[in-house]
């Protein structure tokens, strides 16, 4: 049962004030989203990048349950040592059972790229965790690179938009289907702005017994160039534009989890952020048609899989 | 250092069986006795009989250890770091490029202060591919903040894999600790040994109790901070402590250890080293070789010795120098190579040791059995015959000398 | 902490949880939110859409904001579904 906002005020903060992430950062008030309905205890695994060096300053945390950090590739395996260990201790009569639940927040370059092989490992091990992507589309905490989540045409500091080069030449892979082939009990995407249906993800991923996998969209106002006031507003556009769907795929299951009466064109994705601008001219009218094409193929292909598995199901 | 004969004879009479089995079964016995809460491994050549044989440990229910099968050697060292931070005592295995592949984290896993203990069984690194013996491997690894154990054979493989528990989680090392045997010479070879009965290592391992363990979840820590300007260099001075304590602590434990086991080998091991005039100065397997070889000039009425290193990190320097004192020249044998570099590792280390003691045999540098060359009496003889002609007068140069390449 | 190496906790472990909120993050900030109690109905969209967890609350209504700690990104005064929340310039002290 999905809590209220006003009965989450009441519980403990997991990720304290005084962090340094940029004003307007999604990633923290996902992670905040993701702890208050994971709840507590639980043991938190990082992997490099914005969210582990805002929150882990020495000699001051803003973490108020156990967390480690580790490497920038290796947040899943490193959580799997400790869930490991925790089931070890446990059959050997060392610490008592403690229902204790094991999270792993990465990047997606931590994610995506750079750390696919020790998730897919842990994922296809069976470790019980749950893997929180919060995906912002680019290498962020090291000046705003290419990722293999960024979108075509994106402007970046490594696909610049040049006068022959109008921003990344490539489209995205679909991490969300690749963790899902794992075929593991929880796989879902979500967003920061529709807090009610992240919460309820979360709750699901946390009762299965076995890994879960979330990808969470995360505007960044500095890399996607916005105001820092519009971090909700560009969110739900992202799933208006059906640039990001939300569903899930529950036991092989795939269901959308919301659906737009009117979706909008990703035009208007396009002109809200500044990384686009470059787009908006007439040269470059093929790349924005080339993105809206595989929008399309990919919400085709989704619901395709939805269909699917309600007959299947 | 050596036992009184009545500890020695009291150790025997409380100890276990004698096997005849390669290095690398007797080590996976040392495991199932330590029984680690987790261990994470890759098979790797020539590694792999630690895993399998340890899977078949945990197939059959000899231990409750949780054993994860990672995908690779750099998962295996992650898993090992979430284990003991997570408060388990955890162990891994590795081999050449698995423990190169792991090279990011052994200074994570080390920076963390956590006391996991690796089994290495040291292999040649690519390219060109090769799978067989020598020490590029460990000596990647050299400056990485981990002791580093040297066995010379499978018996001492087996103790030095229990020695160094108690080293790694000492509190004022807490480290972790690579312990090495020479790959297919020793993982390999079939020996007679002696496994001590479980209960003993039990009690001499101990039980396992970390400080603030992630799983503590009533005191919540946080591992892995990062550190800017203001406290990095703070924390390496106190893994530099650590390092420099481990050295009693080797010590110590190895004293225990040959109470229970009538087994002792401190930091060095020199070998009819009191009158010699010639040495040489060896890591691992060879210096089984090596002792025959010095028996057969000392037949013959030369002054020959060996000093076998036990423990190349932390380097034991005064012993070292202190037993290569009284010799006139000595060859340092290097079964690796430092690209570039004036000598190889254990060259430098044997060099820096006798000029900072102010003491000095002549050194010259051998490199040897590079990717599993053969390492015949012949070689070393040959070492021995150089280094005789430099006490009455020959040249040492070059310093850098290799034994058993193909040269015309 | 003291200046001495060997007093600095050893692994760079900390040891105090959520030791990050004696860091002053409001310094950042060039205008604050500032809510109109009348109008507000306490239905917690700002604590929750909320990166710094600034708004304080008591028996699940909102009772104030933390300018310690508020970087003044502004979001709360977008998404506050009754508009009572409003960024007003910052005074540098």
């Amino acid at each position: 049962m999905v809590k209220t906002l006003r009965e989450m005020t009441e519980q403990a903060e997991g990720l304290s004030s005084g962090h340094s992430l940029c004003a307007g950062c999604a990633e923290s008030i996902i992670v905040r989203q993701v702890l208050h309905a994971v709840g507590q205890p639980v043991v938190v695994a990082c992997a490099t990048g914005c969210l582990e060096i805002a929150t882990s300053r020495f000699p001051t945390t803003a973490w108020n349950v156990p967390w480690i950090h580790s490497a920038f590739e290796n947040a899943a395996s490193t959580i799997s040592g400790v869930e490991a260990a925790y089931r070890a201790l446990v059959r050997k009569g060392r610490m008592p059972e403690k229902n204790i639940k094991f999270v792993a927040f990465g990047g997606d370059g931590a994610t995506y790229d750079i750390g696919l092989q020790w998730l897919s490992g842990a994922l296809e091990r069976g470790h019980r965790f749950i893997y929180i992507c919060l995906n912002n589309e680019g290498y962020m905490n090291t000046g705003i690179q290419r990722s293999g989540a960024t979108i075509q045409g994106t402007w970046t500091t490594t696909t610049p938009a040049g006068k022959v080069v109008p921003g990344k030449p490539e489209w995205r892979k679909d991490l969300t289907a690749i963790i899902a082939a794992h075929h593991i009990p929880y796989v879902a995407q979500a967003a920061a702005h529709a807090w009610k249906d992240l919460e309820t993800k979360v709750e699901k991923a946390a009762a299965v017994d076995g890994p879960a996998f979330i990808n969470v969209l995360s505007p960044c106002t500095r890399g996607w160039r916005y105001d820092p006031s519009k971090t909700m507003e560009i969110s739900k556009l992202a799933v208006e534009t059906r640039l990001w769907p939300l569903f899930e795929v529950e036991n092989g299951v795939w269901r959308l989890t919301y659906k737009s009466t009117a979706p909008k064109p990703v035009t208007d994705w396009l002109k809200s952020q500044d990384r686009f601008g470059h787009l908006l001219r007439p040269e470059n009218e093929h790349v924005v048609e080339s993105i809206q094409r595989n929008v399309d193929r990919e919400w085709a292909w989704l619901q395709r899989q939805c269909s699917l598995a309600t007959v299947t199901a | 250092m050596t036992l009184k004969a009545s500890e020695r004879r009291r150790a025997r009479s409380a100890t276990g069986r004698a096997v005849a089995i390669n290095g690398a079964t007797l080590v996976a016995h040392a495991m199932r006795q330590i029984h680690p809460d987790v261990v994470a491994c890759y098979p790797i050549t020539p590694q792999t009989i630690i895993t399998e044989t340890f899977s078949e440990f945990v197939a059959n229910g000899l231990v409750q250890t949780e054993f994860v099968a990672v995908e690779s050697e750099h998962a295996a060292m992650s898993v090992c770091i979430g284990s003991a931070a997570a408060g388990a005592r955890t162990q891994t295995a590795t081999s050449g490029p698995g423990l190169a592949l792991m090279w990011e984290l052994l200074w994570v896993a080390s920076g963390s202060r956590l006391p996991i203990v690796m089994h290495l069984c040291t292999r040649a690194l690519s390219a060109p591919l090769n799978i067989l013996c020598d020490h590029s491997d460990v000596m990647g690894a050299r400056d990485t903040g981990w002791p580093i154990l040297f066995s010379e054979d499978g018996q001492e493989a087996y103790d030095n894999a229990i020695q160094a528990v108690r080293v790694a989680e000492h509190p004022d090392v807490l480290l972790p600790v690579i312990s090495t045997q020479d790959g297919f010479t020793i993982t390999h070879g079939i020996e007679r040994a002696e496994i001590l009965d479980d209960a003993s290592v039990r009690s001499f391992v101990g039980e396992y109790s970390p400080h603030r363990p992630l799983l503590d979840v009533e005191h919540p820590t946080t591992y892995g901070a990062w550190d800017y300007h203001d406290f990095y260099f703070e924390h390496k001075r106190q893994q530099a402590d650590a390092m420099e304590k481990a050295l009693g602590v080797i010590e110590a434990v190895g004293q225990e250890f040959g109470k229970l086991s009538g087994r002792s080998y401190g930091l060095v091991q020199p070998y009819r080293l009191d009158d010699a005039e010639f040495a040489v100065v060896v890591l691992g397997s060879a210096a089984g070789t090596l002792r025959s070889v010095v028996d057969d000039l000392r037949s013959r009425g030369v002054k020959a010795g060996m000093l076998r290193v036990r423990v190349l990190r932390p380097f034991p320097t005064k012993a070292v120098a202190e037993a290569l004192a009284g010799v006139k020249v000595a060859a340092v044998l290097d079964r690796a190579l430092a690209f570039g570099a004036p000598g190889g590792p254990l060259f430098e280390d044997v060099c820096v040791a006798l000029t900072t003691n102010g003491v000095g045999p002549r050194l010259v540098n051998y490199v040897y059995g590079l990717g599993g060359r053969d390492t015949l009496p012949a070689q070393f003889l040959q070492a021995f015959e150089d280094i005789r002609r430099i006490a009455k007068g020959a040249s040492a140069q070059p310093v850098v000398r290799y034994l058993g390449l193909r040269e015309s | 902490m003291s200046q001495d190496w060997r007093k600095v906790a050893p692994g760079g472990t900390v040891t105090e949880p959520g030791s990050a909120v004696t860091v002053e993050t409001g310094t950042w900030r060039s205008s604050r939110p500032v809510v109109d109690y009348d109008h507000c109905v306490h239905c917690m969209i700002c604590w929750v859409f909320c990166p710094d967890d600034c708004f304080q609350t008591e028996n699940g209504k909102l009772v104030g904001v933390d300018y310690f700690h508020c970087k003044g990104c502004g979001i709360c005064a977008v998404e506050c579904p009754k508009k009572c929340i409003s960024m007003q310039e910052d005074v540098l002290a």
